[in-house]
């Protein structure tokens, strides 16, 4: 048993080895900044009365994060990825650390994030009381596990998809999105609004950004070797 | 350390691999004895009504559902034996298909479908899902083991700290904080399950059923998963049993039995108003169901009072009546307007556009002919008609929790004319964790002889019952009804009841003796 699971290992670190050995070599970069135009819409505040502890994390009224504006202009929350124009072969092993999705103050830390296929999502209850997480995708089966105290729970996707809605049913304000990718081109915008995809081998690439409420755009954009394309893109309000 | 026991568990993934493969295979001889096309026929005639030709949950009469039927595209199943967020097993699905699932408007179809019938369709219906095509989705029954003895009071600190409270409530009844906010995987508005009515979880209300919910969860539901927290050793397998017989305890034993006369003993002193009096202990209540009111425009087909428990008392001059039954919200409450929002949006009816939720409360009224009649005709059960009215008495939760309720005349279920307050009864009403207690008094006879019923004892009086839950929604002719009743006012014994019988006894026994003293003496003369 022990031999055959060693051999699965073998097996997997030759392929990363060889895809990573691909990436390396002279990848490019598609990097550029979401904007976002028109009335910043006002996001309602979070009634927390029922937890204290929640509460207590916050020196103002928490609000909800449907839409969060940078001071510069820029919207933050926004999953731009590589949604095409990778070869067919690509493969690249999962890294092994997992990545972190933090319930603290009754809100879920990131908001917005991308994983792999294969990477362990560690989702940690910091809060200490009572949270369930619900995962309701449609590529990946669904699961919703309780957590009635400080715990990590773990959990793997198998399939490709953008997103992954996450919800707490305790608390109807909880919403995370799980971008879910074969490969790791990948980033969320910050407080700065802007996202950078490196390494990406020469060629042709849908580039798409995704915002829980203004929905999708796409991009075609072609990276050279060791070359960078700026790419920016525009929300507006409705 | 952490490496070796990936490897290892990849070791058990790849023998899992194989295990699944060699299943597959015996599956696959199994499924041959089943015919998608001879499952499509009976899919398309019986169950696409509500499924939807495509399976997605969104046939004709599924608007006007909630839950809404099962959307089988996603293979998202409640009632599973196998591990949360897994797809069901053929045996899990054949058991929902079997038995239907309580509490919601999927029926049972066995004896309706003959074994193949219902075999062919669920193949048919897993066609609608790539996941069960998908050979490494391969389901698995959870080991579920052995019930361990009971112990209610353990059910109930886990019922404390994992938290069933937030959404189930205090006391169990679906009324707790979070539950206005409650909404299943397609944003429709779900309430929390009423651990009361053990009889109504579509899953099944025994122990066992209740543990297999909390082992895997309903998925597609807010309702989670508990296996992780054995497996974090937050709390052990029998713990977790503890919290379900803890959770069947709530209910009553047995589901309530429908009967159609409510008894009114004659009581023993004071008849009690208020609706905790000790004395209600003492009486047994009747169970009668409520349906949602699909008759009259605009209809109403997701009532939330699932139906009353009715006791009543007499004393000679009075009668008590002590309404019980549950509702998640004291109506009106704006905490849950959202809620009220959702339910009229998602749920078809009569007006063109659904109208805007206010803050309505709940109501609760008693239905009775103006006369008890002679022979077996009653007026229309639905409040009665312009030519035959019939006698109600009017609880909402706008009036004072202790005072009167309104007496007065429905001709038909548009028109109430209200009577004077000498007409109406007395009415103490308790909202408790999810619960109405209403006592109802009045006097047996009353001035108005004319539109008043007068109660009279020995006879079966007709009675019907209606309810609204204003933050489900329910206004005007949105409410829950049921059909007529009877109420049955026992007579007091009186002492001749019980001499009677002695007297008739000894005449008979006299008067036969005499007839054979007189034959006997014919004899011995002939």
């Amino acid at each position: 048993m022990r031999a055959l699971g060693m051999m699965a290992v073998a097996v997997a670190g030759v392929v990363g080895l060889a895809a990573a050995g691909r990436s390396s070599q002279a990848g490019g970069t598609v990097a550029g900044k979401v904007r976002f135009t028109g009335a910043k819409p006002l996001m309602a505040k979070i009634d927390m009365s029922d937890e204290s502890v929640c509460k207590a994390k916050y020196t103002a009224p928490p609000t909800e994060e449907t839409v969060v504006v940078n001071a510069n202009g820029t919207l933050a929350n926004v999953f731009v990825y590589v949604k095409a124009g990778l070869p067919a072969d690509y493969a690249a092993p999962a890294p092994a650390e997992d990545v972190v999705l933090d319930q603290n103050g009754c809100r879920y830390h990131p908001h917005v994030l991308g994983i792999r296929v294969g990477q362990k999502l560690a989702i940690k209850n910091s809060d200490g009381l009572l949270h369930n997480i619900k995962a309701m995708g449609k590529q990946n089966r669904p699961f919703n596990v309780s957590q009635p105290t400080s715990m990590t729970t773990e959990r793997v996707f198998t399939a490709p998809e953008v997103m992954v809605p996450l919800e707490c049913n305790v608390h109807g304000w909880m919403h995370a999105y799980l971008g879910v990718l074969p490969h790791s081109f990948f980033a969320v915008t910050g407080t700065d609004g802007s996202f950078s995809l490196k390494g990406l081998p020469p060629g042709t690439y849908t580039i798409e950004a995704w915002h829980e409420k203004y929905g999708t755009q796409v991009a075609t954009v072609t990276v050279t070797a060791g070359g960078a394309k700026t790419q920016d893109f525009t929300f507006t309000a409705r | 350390m952490r490496a070796v026991g990936l490897s290892d568990s990849r070791t058990v993934g790849l023998l899992g691999a194989v295990v699944v493969a060699l299943l597959s295979v015996s599956q696959t001889v199994r499924l041959s004895s089943q015919d998608t096309t001879r499952g499509k026929t009976v899919y398309v005639k019986w169950c696409a009504g509500c499924h939807g030709e495509d399976g997605k949950g969104d046939g004709p009469a599924a608007a006007y559902m909630l839950p809404r039927p099962r959307d089988f595209t996603g293979a998202v199943y409640q009632i599973r034996t196998t591990a949360n967020g897994q797809l069901p097993t053929d045996a899990d699905l054949m058991r929902s298909i079997d038995d239907g699932l309580f509490g919601t408007a999927m029926p049972g179809w066995k004896g309706r479908l003959s074994d193949a019938e219902r075999r062919d369709v669920l193949a048919y219906l897993k066609t609608f899902s790539a996941f069960f095509a998908d050979t490494t989705q391969r389901p698995v029954a959870l080991a579920f083991g052995r019930e361990p003895g009971s112990d209610a009071r353990v059910g109930r600190q886990f019922y404390d700290s994992i938290g069933c409270r937030k959404c189930h409530g205090d006391q169990g009844r679906g009324d707790g904080p979070s539950a206005p906010t409650l909404k299943d995987d397609a944003g429709f508005p779900i309430f929390a399950a009423d651990l009361a009515q053990s009889w109504r979880f579509n899953g099944g209300g025994d122990v066992a059923a209740i543990y297999r919910r909390l082992r895997t969860g309903l998925d597609g539901t807010p309702m989670p998963s508990f296996s992780d927290l054995i497996d974090q050793k937050f709390l052990t397998a029998d713990e977790l049993w503890h919290l379900a017989q803890y959770v069947r305890s709530l209910s009553p034993t047995r589901p309530p039995e429908l009967r159609d006369v409510i008894h009114a003993p004659a009581a023993r002193g004071a008849l009690p108003a208020a609706p905790d009096d000790s004395a209600w202990n003492r009486v047994e209540p009747s169970w009668f169901p409520l349906v949602g009111q699909v008759i009259h425009k605009s209809r109403w087909f997701t009532p939330a009072i699932a139906g009353v428990w009715v006791q009543a008392l007499h004393d000679g001059r009075a009668l008590a009546l002590r309404i019980t039954w549950d509702d998640r919200s004291q109506s009106p409450d704006s905490a849950w307007r959202p809620f009220t929002q959702r339910v009229l949006a998602s749920v078809a009816g009569d007006d063109s556009t659904p109208p805007a939720a206010a803050l309505w409360p709940d109501q609760l009224i008693v239905q009775f002919p103006t006369k008890v009649p002679e022979g077996m005709e009653r007026p229309y059960f639905l409040m009665g008609a312009a030519t035959q009215p019939v006698y109600q008495w009017r609880w909402t939760s706008a009036l004072r929790t202790s005072g009167r309720a309104v007496a007065g005349l429905a001709r038909g279920i548009e028109r109430f004319d209200s009577l004077p307050a000498g007409s109406a009864p007395a009415a103490q009403a308790v909202y408790d964790h999810g619960q109405w207690r209403l006592v109802l008094t009045r006097a047996l006879a009353t001035p108005d002889t004319a539109d008043d019923l007068q109660f009279r004892t020995g006879r079966a009086i007709p009675v019907a019952f209606f309810g609204q839950d204003g933050s489900n929604g329910e206004f005007g002719t949105r409410m829950a009804v049921s059909t007529w009743y009877f109420l049955a006012l026992d007579q007091p014994t009186p002492p001749r009841v019980f001499v009677t019988p002695v007297v008739a006894i000894a005449v008979t026994l006299g008067l036969g003796l005499v007839l054979v003293r007189r034959a006997q003496q014919r004899g011995t003369r002939a």
